[in-house]
């Protein structure tokens, strides 16, 4: 098919594997963190790992929107779409998050609540227009690409004086984020970074020449395409062969330096950073969230609703903590494919296709386990650890 | 003197009129409904008995003439099938046509030779008359074109907002032969595995009309009765071992299901998988995987691999298995595991369709 089949072409690929093959050194290993969620579900489903050199490992990130809503956030939403007369609008995916008292939010919808799955946060808007005598609340998620649409959502709401509509808003940071995994003192050691592909393209860039400076680590920005991807890590190599530690941009063909600056404009006008926000697995991450801005308050579901946010432990034995800081594998997990499973998960990276485990699950169960990641530079916290 | 007719009967208005809950109280409404709607569709389905057309009693049960000289060790095959599919009408079919050939692939799919029908109806108060004579006259035009005969039925009302236009239930009867024996635990390590067209057109032609998609080429629900393109394959003398038509949950789950039935593995060729272009791009789209999507007129038929020429040779000469390729082989794996070799080169694992990313298809 045109413009999909060129960057899966086969023939490339194997060009490209072999040119990775010749391009890795001997005795020595290179570590890459796929940032994105989007980056592991291509990975797997298109079958890259296969065709990347052994000295390549691919250690999956935290960039998977779904995955790192903590408990708390979850239990809000589900308190709020328990109220009578509200109507909560989510996309699919964050219904069968797990949550406190062994609900989510499908649960709580077979008990009663009224949850509508929504495609866009358009449709959360005609919900609201369409039942003017509820209360309709869009369950914002997100990093930076779909944080520009609910800003148009709530300007719209604004002009229109749509006065039942509200946004629980959970949209986060890309740069944030990195920067917890990179300052962790145990966290991975790491040769490089693939740079998010969507969220670049309303980003830039820019933002990332801090982790090729701070962190000497090389960044190439990758389209989520396969041979975006195998594209991406040979540059990655070739950048730790070399020496070099530099922001480089595999996807320029949706990618500028800039970014998309009104988009960035239209965030700036309707959000505003909070002082910090829980991650599941990340916990508290200082200026890493958004929260609408004082004169957007009163489509603030948090203000309007007077809900507070409260932490909640994940589950004892569940790895989504360090699967999303990179220092665990699905496999490592006591609860994976057991206990644990798309159909019944435990913890969030279950959850999404785009979540670490879900991919493993779907994608590469059939792969012999390998060895424990042995990626972390100082021990794993006791309680974490898998047992002998 | 007054023109009374005394057994005059006004008839229902089949332009304007709706269901409502008189027509499943059992009464005249009932009767009458059957008499105008049912009847003058599904007679056209009835069979010759003896050189006489053959018609229901209006009993509680029909009495079926036996298929004529069936020989000692064929055996009957029952099926059943219901239907949701929301909306009623979509790109290529209508919920009628699905519900007859959701049995008769069904029994198709079991080796046997479809003969008769029953129809349960629940509507939904309000259901314009016409759209209900739209589907039965669909469903006979599928019921003609399958060889099968709606033979007896039922219909029910439910109020305004407890259904969904109609629900549809259908039953089928057919005989297959004693040599013929297909089950989904048959598989056997080796076998070739062949599909007979490409995959994903009526679950994304049902989601596209829901959602108002429009697209350059319109994709159309590929809804068709398979009976006769097993015949051609059986006729073959292929050893064919399973078959199994890939309708909800897809070519992915149908192929897991056989694998976990039979315990063995599987190993698909991406590339070799029929695909429509037009399919694939609405795919990449709306982030949905084909081998997911429901498909209601392809089969998917495992056999021995020495006769996969002969069977595919076959299959294409039929209009409905033209494009048959053989995507796949049952290989030993003691974790039944289907596993595909990408098309960009790579292996990865096929599950079971998990959750359900496409409701109401069927």
């Amino acid at each position: 098919m045109k413009y999909v089949s060129e960057f899966r072409d086969p023939t490339l690929a194997r060009h490209l594997a072999q040119k990775l093959a010749d391009a890795v050194q001997p005795g020595r290993t290179y570590r890459f963190m796929e940032f994105c969620g989007g980056h592991t579900h291509a990975l797997a489903r298109y079958g890259v790992l296969d065709l990347l050199p052994p000295q390549v490992q691919m250690i999956h990130g935290p960039g998977c929107p779904v995955c790192v809503l903590p408990i708390g956030r979850i239990d809000m939403a589900i308190e709020l779409a328990q109220r009578p007369g509200v109507i909560l609008a989510s996309y699919g995916d964050t219904l069968r998050v797990p949550a406190s008292r062994q609900l989510s939010l499908i649960r709580a919808r077979a008990q009663g609540a009224d949850v509508r799955i929504v495609y866009a946060v358009d449709d959360a808007l005609a919900l609201a227009r369409a039942h003017p005598d509820r209360e309709v609340v869009f369950l914002a998620i997100g990093f930076e690409t779909t944080t520009p649409p609910t800003a148009v959502a709530l300007q719209a709401a604004e002009r229109e004086g749509l006065h039942n509509f509200s946004v629980l808003c959970n949209h986060v940071l890309t740069p944030a984020a990195m920067h917890a995994i990179l300052d962790q003192p145990e966290h991975v050691p790491l040769d490089g970074l693939v740079g998010p592909a969507h969220v670049s393209t309303i980003i830039g860039t820019q933002p990332y020449e801090v982790f090729a400076s701070r962190y000497h680590l090389p960044v190439v920005i990758a389209g989520f395409e396969p041979l975006d991807m195998m594209q991406a890590i040979l540059m990655l190599v070739q950048q730790v062969n070399e020496g070099r530690a530099e922001v480089e941009n595999e996807f320029t063909r949706a990618v500028t330096p800039q970014g998309n600056t009104r988009a960035q404009a239209l965030v700036h006008e309707v959000f505003e950073l909070r002082d910090d926000f829980a991650w599941r697995g990340l916990d508290r991450i200082p200026h890493s969230a958004l929260r609408l801005r004082p004169a957007y308050a009163r489509f603030d579901a948090e203000q309007r609703f007077g809900l507070q946010d409260r932490s909640v432990p994940d589950h004892p034995q569940c790895l989504c903590g360090p699967i999303l800081r990179g220092q665990r594998q699905p496999v490592d997990c006591k609860l994976f494919g057991t206990v644990c499973t798309p159909d019944n998960p435990m913890g969030a990276c279950m959850v999404s296709s785009e979540g670490a485990c879900a991919a493993h699950y779907a994608y590469g169960r059939h792969r012999a386990p390998t060895a424990t990641t042995a990626a972390t530079t100082s021990a794993v916290p006791t309680e974490l650890s898998p047992s002998p | 003197m007054s023109p009374i007719k005394p057994g005059y009967v006004r008839p229902l208005d089949l332009k304007q009129g709706r269901i409502d809950l008189t027509h499943g109280a059992g009464g005249r409404a009932s009767h009458q409904l059957v008499q105008e709607v049912f009847h003058p569709a599904f007679a056209r389905t009835w069979p010759l008995h003896h050189g006489q057309p053959w018609r229901p009693g209006g009993d509680d049960g029909t009495v079926l003439p036996m298929p004529d000289h069936l020989p000692v060790g064929h055996r009957l095959v029952l099926a059943t099938d219901a239907h949701v599919v929301s909306p009623l009408f979509f790109p290529g079919g209508d919920i009628g046509q699905l519900a007859v050939h959701g049995t008769v692939n069904d029994l198709a799919m079991m080796g046997a030779t479809p003969l008769h029908l029953t129809v349960s109806f629940i509507l939904e108060e309000g259901l314009p008359l016409a759209d209900l004579v739209r589907i039965a006259q669909s469903m006979a035009d599928a019921a003609r074109e399958a060889g099968v005969a709606i033979v007896t039925g039922d219909t029910k009302v439910v109020e305004r907002g407890k259904g969904d236009g109609a629900y549809l239930s259908t039953a089928g009867l057919g005989w297959v032969a004693p040599d013929v024996r297909l089950s989904g635990t048959h598989a056997q390590v080796g076998d070739a595995i062949v599909l007979s067209g490409p995959i994903g057109e009526h679950g994304l032609a049902v989601l596209s009309q829901r959602e108002g998609l429009q697209f350059d080429s319109p994709i159309v629900s590929d809804t068709a009765p398979l009976n006769g393109l097993v015949q051609t394959m059986l006729s073959t003398g292929a050893r064919l071992h399973v078959l199994r038509d890939p309708t909800r949950g897809g070519v992915a789950t149908s192929l897991n299901e056989i694998a976990a039935a039979s315990g063995v593995g599987m190993v698909l060729d991406e590339a070799a998988i029929p695909l429509q272009p037009a399919v694939q791009g609405a795919c990449e789209l709306m982030g949905l995987d084909p081998l997911y999507l429901a498909n209601e007129g392809k089969l998917l038929a495992l056999c021995h691999p020495d006769d996969v020429e002969t069977l595919l040779a076959a299959m294409r000469a039929h209009p409905l298995g033209a494009q048959a390729r053989c995507i796949g082989t049952v290989t030993e794996d003691p974790h039944h595991f289907v596993q595909m070799r990408t098309a960009f080169g790579g292996c990865r694992m096929l599950d079971w369709l998990m959750g359900d990313p496409l409701p109401r298809i069927c």
